[in-house]
């Protein structure tokens, strides 16, 4: 089990009402869809939000960058780069341009 | 003395308007969940200090927004510490899950709509318009959708369930109007519970007898010659607003794309209305709370000019019912004033003297105290104001 770093949108920091960075407990292999489940189960207000309720394809305006690369367009499970499964790096949730 | 509380979504957050009955001085709470776009908020009848909200986004999709304490404190419904005791200790947040009806149970498999183009596009959940308290139960809600669709949650906005009947009513004919395919307007009716009339841009109004399992549509005198092929089509025509006075359930009067019409045989047939009006065309109609024949609207220039004529932001009143009207302007900007009143953007108190409340792109609202007669800004900076309603505590 890791803790991984997550950096959520303004937008998503008040419905979820965290200030700054969030530090999640993931179990097994750290993928997007790992990092997502762990998200939506301590924030239930954020389900949707991200990712689609049914489908769990991620919504058209949002975007995952991380260690300097864009990785909205990866499967959600492939492993996240070593340094966001250590915890060195954050992986950032973006709304596309700042999210309106 | 009685008191008002104004409930007013904007493009970038909530407000909440309170004052005494005097409806002069007032005091403003906000911004609610600032940033985000707030179609709409409104009170439950059964219990005033129960209020939903729709809050969304382009980008992060749809929240449900519930106040258990008069707009006090909100949260997601199902998100609570109290909601983590389900059988698997974990809270479900489906509150902002809108997901069509598709089962085979129902027999009413995902279908499509008329996209602009005229080509067939699946239904494609977007954003909830409206939100409509049942008047009898706090945790019962209406959700009008686009794509254009009815939900209802009876546990208080944590669970939404499709009333799926609706779009059997020539949904693939039915096509998104400027704002997107909507369904924008929910009237309850208090004498016959299983009674709903709804409207959707651009399908028209329908109404179910039996609480939402089969709909008519109910568009008989709409004429829509600038905008379908057949001008008297059952279902496609470009409903804005429609209203009703709680006494008289059968008598309707219809904000049309362009038309003001009335119907008094519970929609089954529909005249025309718009008499002497400046433009005919416009999105909120709205009735006085004590006198079921006095109505407003205000007429906006045309479908591509979204601001009034000459300038002048006017509130039109009838007092017949209809036909015969009075341009309302005291205390409002009667000159230079280019911003459009939106459908869900005017709402009446139930005060002894009625109050009338209209909210404008530009971020006003403007409070009437005295039916229509006089004027004044509550506010004047808002962001584009989305929808305005007020509730009479």
């Amino acid at each position: 089990m890791g803790m991984i770093r997550v950096v959520l949108p303004a937008h998503l920091r008040t419905l979820a009402r965290v200030n700054g960075e969030l530090s999640l407990d993931v179990a097994g292999p750290v993928t997007q869809r790992a990092v997502l489940d762990a998200l939506e189960a301590r924030y239930p207000m954020l389900r949707g939000t991200i990712r689609d309720h049914v489908t769990h394809t991620r919504r058209p305006f949002v975007r995952f960058f991380a260690c300097e690369q864009d990785l909205s367009h990866e499967s959600p499970d492939v492993p996240l780069p070593d340094t966001v499964a250590s915890g060195a790096e954050p992986l950032l949730i973006i709304g596309a341009m700042a999210g309106g | 003395m009685s008191r008002v509380r104004v409930l007013v979504g904007t493009k970038k957050g909530a407000f909440i308007l309170t004052s005494d009955g005097k409806r002069k001085r007032w005091t403003v709470d906000g911004p609610h969940f600032a940033g985000w776009e707030l179609y709409h908020l409104k009170g439950s009848p059964a219990d005033p200090n129960r209020l939903y909200a729709s809050q969304t986004s382009s980008w992060f999709g749809q929240v449900i927004q519930r106040s258990d304490d008069g707009g006090k404190t909100w949260n997601p419904p199902g998100t609570t510490p109290e909601d983590l005791m389900g059988t698997d200790g974990m809270p479900k947040g489906e509150s902002n899950m809108f997901v069509y009806d598709a089962s085979t149970e129902t027999g009413k498999p995902l279908t499509t709509h008329q996209h602009y183009d005229g080509t067939q596009r699946p239904w494609e959940f977007k954003r909830v318009w409206h939100l409509e308290p049942s008047l009898t139960d706090p945790d019962t809600v209406y959700a009008g959708v686009e794509d254009a669709a009815m939900f209802r949650s009876s546990d208080g906005g944590k669970t939404w369930k499709e009333l799926p009947g609706l779009r059997s009513a020539k949904g693939h004919l039915w096509q998104p109007g400027a704002g997107g395919m909507c369904l924008h307007t929910i009237l309850l009716d208090r004498s016959q519970p299983d009674r709903m009339f709804i409207a959707i841009s651009a399908a028209g109004a329908f109404r179910t007898d039996d609480a939402g399992k089969t709909w008519t549509p109910i568009n008989q005198g709409l004429k829509s010659q600038y905008e379908l092929p057949d001008p008297d089509a059952e279902v496609g025509h470009c409903v804005h607003s429609i209203a009703m006075h709680p006494s008289h359930p059968n008598r309707l009067f219809m904000q049309k794309h362009w038309d003001v019409l009335r119907s008094d045989d519970a929609g089954g047939s529909w005249h025309e209305i718009s008499g002497n009006l400046p433009s005919d065309f416009g999105f909120p109609i709205a009735v006085h709370a004590h006198e079921p024949e006095t109505i407003y609207v205000v007429p906006i220039k045309s479908d591509s000019e979204h601001y009034p004529p000459d300038g002048k932001l006017r509130v039109y009143r009838s007092r017949t019912g209809g036909n015969e009207w009075e341009a309302l302007t005291k205390g409002l900007p009667q000159q230079d004033c280019y911003v459009n009143v939106l459908r869900d953007a005017m709402a009446v108190d139930s005060l002894e003297s009625c109050g009338l409340y209209v909210g404008t792109t530009g971020g006003q609202v403007y409070v009437s105290a005295d039916g229509g007669d006089s004027w004044a800004a509550i506010v004047r900076d808002l962001p584009a104001v989305l929808s305005v309603e007020v509730q009479t505590l």
